[in-house]
This record gives structure tokens, C-alpha cells and sequence, in this order.
């Protein structure tokens, strides 16, 4: 019902809700049942690498609604993702038990390796799914909590906000980095062996944590759309434009801030969670500030401010990247990346998917015209 | 009831809505309100003119919370202390602003524009369910009126022409439904004809029991307006009182008019 309701004006919406939970059902059945022989049958890498992209249209949803609707352009997106990722990592760690290379019942590799004789207090409960499920949202959405309540109280905003986005995500790479944290160093968290009791590198495994991918991508753009389709969404959509008048008519600007950066940051930490078994590893490079610029450029490509858009771009910039890194052209995606950046920024400002709708406008109303004898009125710019 | 007994109360319980007394801003040792002192009653349009530099936008900037005065009080119906709250809070004890450049949200439709500007709970909790009552639709199509803008409600704030936008401004403030009204050059870029009736439009709010302070140069607007004048000059008052009397007076000649 309320779903209805929510895409009775989003045509855009319908066809991406209705890919994404097509390619939910499609993919692992193409992977389970039909037999490698056959041209239709995809492989477990595909699969591994499909799942990706649709992690990361998650992560570039989650950076649209902050970027495109409230004009948060957050640099440091890669740490609520990684956070995430590590919530899951730990909860992956403690299920492997006596199955790691030192048989230790509770400690993890790297923890008997550096010689520690208990679990550190923070690694409590994530034996239990529920639990480490609840952090995968908690951490991100507590730490965006409390910085954006910070930065957005002393009106950090433009570069500045920015500027300090990246120096969260950086200051987390390298405490990440430091064995005595006790998330495994530059290692990392990997080797995993189930999931829920189910094995991790399981074909049918593979292909549930692909669906559940899927479904989360499709639950998020349903979130993401209701609240920018809200009146809440308008006002982000007013501090974007014109902060200072949205706080002269009496918004309480930080917190609305607040609030859609951190419900953004929970949707990047669930966007890291499915991640991490899919890959099988995290490592602190999650946390390299060059990971979450290249989120901005997906937003930037596939359209800002249209949601399905950053979606879009997330995953054509990261199959681009793939054919990209593998094989001739390997040494030169850098610079096809950049110029990929440069090329949106000039000639498709309004990315993508923005320059499909202005088409697909045009071209409606022109036909419009043709079929009516009066012109439609042609709105034309002031000034 | 108590009755009114002489003592040396703090906080001074004038009539006034609008109370400023010895208000001091400086920016980097440059004084920009120098002891201002200047007193809004209710329902009352105040003119305040003045040369560039006379501290005309600062002392807006003090009354809505955006500058923090140095030194002097600032006090709103019946003595809330304006100097220790925020814009936010500010604007919703009930003090519109309108900029000096028409600031609408662009992206949005005219409709919405007022829409967001209409008083109402302005708490993200209760914002994020909020509905367009049938109440609020009704009081959104009275200002679309007022403003002479129904023909354009649907049509994006950005497309508006410049004196249209102006009129959208003042039709949020309006929607604000604010016990003060503070117009920053409210015609600058305007036709006789728009200068006109924005005039008999705020004429028209002012007689709702609003108050109102206008800030302008154009003095046939202000004269049209028809109301007591207040001259700034230095960051504080030169002259105040019926146009004619403020026109006349030599040093508002000499600082302002010119010869």
C-alpha cells in the first residue's frame, strides 16, 4: 500500500525497483539451474562480482540522498561502508571457531597470533547474528550521529565539511591499520567459513547473499525515496538551496542534517555488511579516502539527485572498471576515470540518468504539441 | 493581578514589540551599530532609511539572531531576550525576514515555497509525517492570491521573474504569519507599477497587526508608504519621525538626501 503510494509519480522508480527485484530472482537462477554449459548460465565470479556492484549502488544511493538532496557532499562514505563491513567481518570471524589455523575456540587467527589471552570487550557478542546484525547499523549510524551533530551544530559546511569527511575516513584507515585495535591490522578480517550456518562459499550461499543484495538495494531506494518524497524532504531539498533562509523561516537546520546523515550512513554500513562475505575480506584500504571519492564520482555519473541514478552509475562505473582494470588497459583506468569525471561535470551535468529524463521531457512534450494545436507554454529561464 | 507598583524591574516592560537599546556591533574595530536604540510597537510599519554603511542590514542581522551584538539589549514582546537565541528559535517566536536579494527555494514550485514557509511545527519528527491539511491547502491558496501569484503555483520558483520573486518572498513571510516583519529593500528592481503595489500590500499586512520594518532607499516607496521614518547614519539613529520632518532635517540632507 504505502509502497504504491510512494511510486505513483515514479516512473523512474518502478522500472529500477522492478530490475533490481527481477535481477534478484533472475541471477541465482541462472546460476543455480541452469547448467554450466549453457550460454545463460553465470558463473560463480560473475555472480560475486554482480553482487558487488549492487553493494556499492546501495553506497551510492546512500551518498545521494545526503549529497544530492541536502548538498552534504560527504568525502568519507567509505568508512560507514567499511564499518559495516566490519561488523559483519566479526560476526563471520566468531563463527569460524576451532575450524581457523590455531583451533582456538574463541579467539580469531590473528589474536592468538599476536598472543592475546582473551577477546577484547568490544568483540563481545558478535557470536550472535542478531547482535553483530544491529551493529552493522548501530556503529555507522552512531558515529555519523554524533559527527554530524558536532559539524552540523558549528555549521561546518561546503569544502570544510567535506574536507573533514575525508579526514574521518582517513583517521579510521590508519587506527585500522594498528594490530593493537584489535581488528586484525592490515590484514584485516577474511578466511571465513559460514554465514547463519550456511557455508560461505557455498553456490546456493552465494547466490542467497546476491538475492538479500538485491532486496536491500530495492529497500533502501524505498527508504530513500520516502523521505525525499516527504515534506522533511523538501525542507533538506531548501537547506541545499538556500541554508540560511530554511533557518530564517524557523528549521532547525542541524538536525535535519543530522537525521538524513545518519539514516545515510546506516544505509552505507548495510551496503558494507552484504559486501564483506560476498568478497570475502575487510581490510583497512575500505577506509582509503580515494575509495570514497570514487562513490562521488558513480553519484556524479549516473545523475545526482535521482537515486536510481546513483545507483545506475555505481554499477556501469564499476563495470567499466572491471573491463577497465583487466588486461591492456589496465595501467590506464586512473585516467579514464578522471576523464570520465570531467566529461559528466561538462557535458552531462545532470549525469545520466538526468540528461535521459531531460529527454525523455522533450520529447514528450513535443509530441504533446504535435497533437494538441496549441503550443505547450515553453517555460523559459528569468533573467 | 498585580498592580503596577514602581520598582527597578531588569527587564523593561514597555509596549513596545521591538525593543533596542543601546545595541553596539563591531566588525575588526569598524563600529557598524554604534549605541542604537529604536522602539517597535505592535501593529506599527516602520521606515528605516539611511546611506550605505549605516548599519541598516546589521541591525536586522542583530534582531534575527544572525549577529551577536557586543553590547545593549535586545528585547521582543514582553521581554524575551533575542540576544541568546538562535535564527531558528528567533523566527519562531515569530520574526519573518526578507532578504535584499529575493532568496526563494528554486528548485521548488511556488505552492511549496509557501508551503514550507507556513507556521506549523517545525520539529524533523513531526515535519517527516506531515500532510498538507485541508486547512493549510486553504491558507495556501489565500496568500497565492494576496501575492498575485495563483497563476504560477505550480511552476518552479526558479523560473519566476525577478519582481514575482520578490512577491513569492513576501508571500512566505506572509505564510509565516510573524508578529514582526523585517523587509529588506523590498522593490529594489521593480517597475512603478510592481513598486505600487507592494506598497498597498504592505500597507495591507501592516493593517492585519503585523508589524513591519522596512528597509529602503527608493523614497517615493517610502513615502508612499506613509509612515514614521527612522534615519540611520553611523550605526546609530540621526532622525526620526514623519517623512516630511525627517526629509527636512539639514544633517539627514547632508549624510543621505544630498543637496
Amino acid at each position: 500500500m504505502i509502497t504504491r503510494a510512494l511510486l505513483a509519480d515514479d516512473r523512474t522508480g518502478k522500472w529500477f525497483l522492478a530490475i533490481v527485484l527481477g535481477l534478484a530472482i533472475v541471477v541465482p537462477i541462472l546460476h543455480l539451474a541452469v547448467p554450466e554449459t549453457s550460454p545463460f548460465h553465470i558463473s560463480t565470479a560473475t555472480l560475486a562480482l554482480l553482487g558487488k556492484y549492487l553493494c556499492f549502488a546501495l553506497l551510492a544511493l546512500s551518498l545521494d540522498l545526503v549529497w544530492g538532496y541536502c548538498g552534504i557532499l560527504s568525502l568519507g562514505h567509505g568508512a560507514f561502508f567499511a564499518l559495516g563491513g566490519y561488523a559483519m567481518g566479526m560476526y563471520l570471524m566468531r563463527q569460524i571457531g576451532t575450524r581457523g589455523v590455531y583451533a582456538h575456540p574463541v579467539l580469531p587467527d590473528f589474536m592468538v597470533f599476536l598472543n592475546w589471552k582473551e577477546l577484547p570487550w568490544y568483540w563481545y557478542g558478535f557470536e550472535n547474528a542478531w547482535f553483530a546484525f544491529l551493529m552493522v547499523m548501530a556503529v555507522p549510524g552512531l558515529l555519523a550521529f554524533v559527527f554530524g551533530w558536532f559539524a552540523f551544530r558549528s555549521r561546518v559546511t561546503g569544502v570544510y565539511l567535506s574536507i573533514i569527511t575525508q579526514a574521518l575516513t582517513y583517521a579510521l584507515m590508519l587506527a585500522f591499520f594498528r594490530n593493537d585495535m584489535g581488528f586484525g591490522g592490515n590484514n584485516g578480517l577474511t578466511d571465513f567459513k559460514d554465514i547463519l550456518g550456511f557455508p560461505v562459499q557455498a553456490n546456493t550461499t552465494r547466490a542467497a547473499l546476491f538475492a538479500a543484495s538485491a532486496v536491500a538495494l530495492a529497500l533502501g531506494y524505498l527508504a530513500a525515496r520516502a523521505i525525499v518524497s516527504s515534506r522533511l524532504g523538501k525542507v533538506l531539498v531548501s537547506i541545499r538551496d538556500a541554508e540560511s533562509r530554511t533557518r530564517f523561516l524557523g528549521y532547525r537546520v542541524e538536525h535535519y542534517k543530522t537525521f538524513v546523515f545518519t539514516v545515510s550512513a546506516i544505509m552505507a554500513g548495510v551496503a558494507g555488511a552484504l559486501y564483506v562475505p560476498q568478497v570475502g575480506i575487510i581490510n583497512p584500504s575500505e577506509f582509503l579516502p580515494a575509495n570514497s571519492i570514487e562513490v562521488v564520482i558513480w553519484v556524479a555519473v549516473g545523475g545526482r539527485g535521482t537515486l536510481a541514478g546513483a545507483a545506475l552509475g555505481a554499477v556501469l562505473v564499476n563495470y567499466a572498471k572491471t573491463t577497465f582494470t583487466t588486461g591492456l588497459l589496465a595501467p590506464y583506468w586512473l585516467f579514464a576515470l578522471g576523464a570520465l569525471f570531467v566529461v559528466t561535470t561538462i557535458w552531462l551535468p545532470k549525469g545520466i540518468l538526468g540528461k535521459f529524463n531531460d529527454l525523455w521531457e522533450r520529447w514528450r512534450s513535443s509530441r504533446a504539441e504535435k497533437t494538441e494545436t496549441k503550443p505547450a507554454p515553453v517555460p523559459q529561464l528569468a533573467e | 493581578m498585580t498592580t503596577l507598583v514602581p520598582t527597578d524591574a531588569p527587564a523593561p516592560l514597555t509596549p513596545s514589540l521591538l525593543y533596542l537599546d543601546g545595541v553596539t556591533v563591531s566588525f575588526d574595530g569598524f563600529r557598524a551599530l554604534n549605541a542604537l536604540s529604536l522602539q517597535i510597537a505592535p501593529g506599527e510599519m516602520r521606515a528605516i532609511i539611511g546611506p550605505n554603511g549605516a548599519g541598516k542590514t546589521t541591525m536586522m542581522d542583530v534582531i534575527t539572531g544572525k549577529t551577536r551584538p557586543d553590547t545593549g539589549e535586545v528585547l521582543f514582546d514582553h521581554g524575551i531576550d533575542l540576544t541568546r537565541l538562535d535564527e531558528a528559535s528567533i523566527a519562531n517566536l515569530g520574526i519573518g525576514r526578507k532578504f535584499q536579494k529575493p532568496t526563494v527555494f528554486e528548485s521548488h514550485t511556488v505552492e511549496d515555497n509557501i508551503l514550507l514557509a507556513l507556521k506549523g511545527d517545525r520539529r524533523a519528527r513531526s515535519v517527516i509525517v506531515a500532510r498538507t491539511s485541508q486547512a493549510e491547502a486553504q491558507r495556501i491558496d489565500e496568500i497565492l492570491e494576496i501575492a498575485g501569484l495563483s497563476a504560477q503555483r505550480d511552476r518552479l520558483a526558479g523560473l519566476l521573474s525577478h519582481g514575482q520573486k520578490q512577491w513569492l518572498e513576501i508571500g512566505m513571510l506572509l505564510a509565516q504569519d510573524p508578529k514582526l516583519l523585517l523587509v529588506d529593500e523590498p522593490v529594489a528592481g521593480m517597475t512603478d507599477a510592481e513598486t505600487e503595489a507592494t506598497a498597498a500590500l504592505l500597507r495591507r499586512i501592516s493593517a492585519a497587526d503585523h508589524s513591519v520594518v522596512v528597509v529602503e532607499h527608493d523614497m517615493a516607496f517610502v513615502r508612499a508608504l506613509g509612515v514614521k521614518v527612522t534615519c540611520l547614519h553611523e550605526g546609530s539613529v540621526l532622525a526620526e519621525g514623519a517623512i516630511d520632518t525627517v526629509s527636512e532635517n539639514p544633517r539627514v540632507i547632508e549624510v543621505y538626501l544630498g543637496r
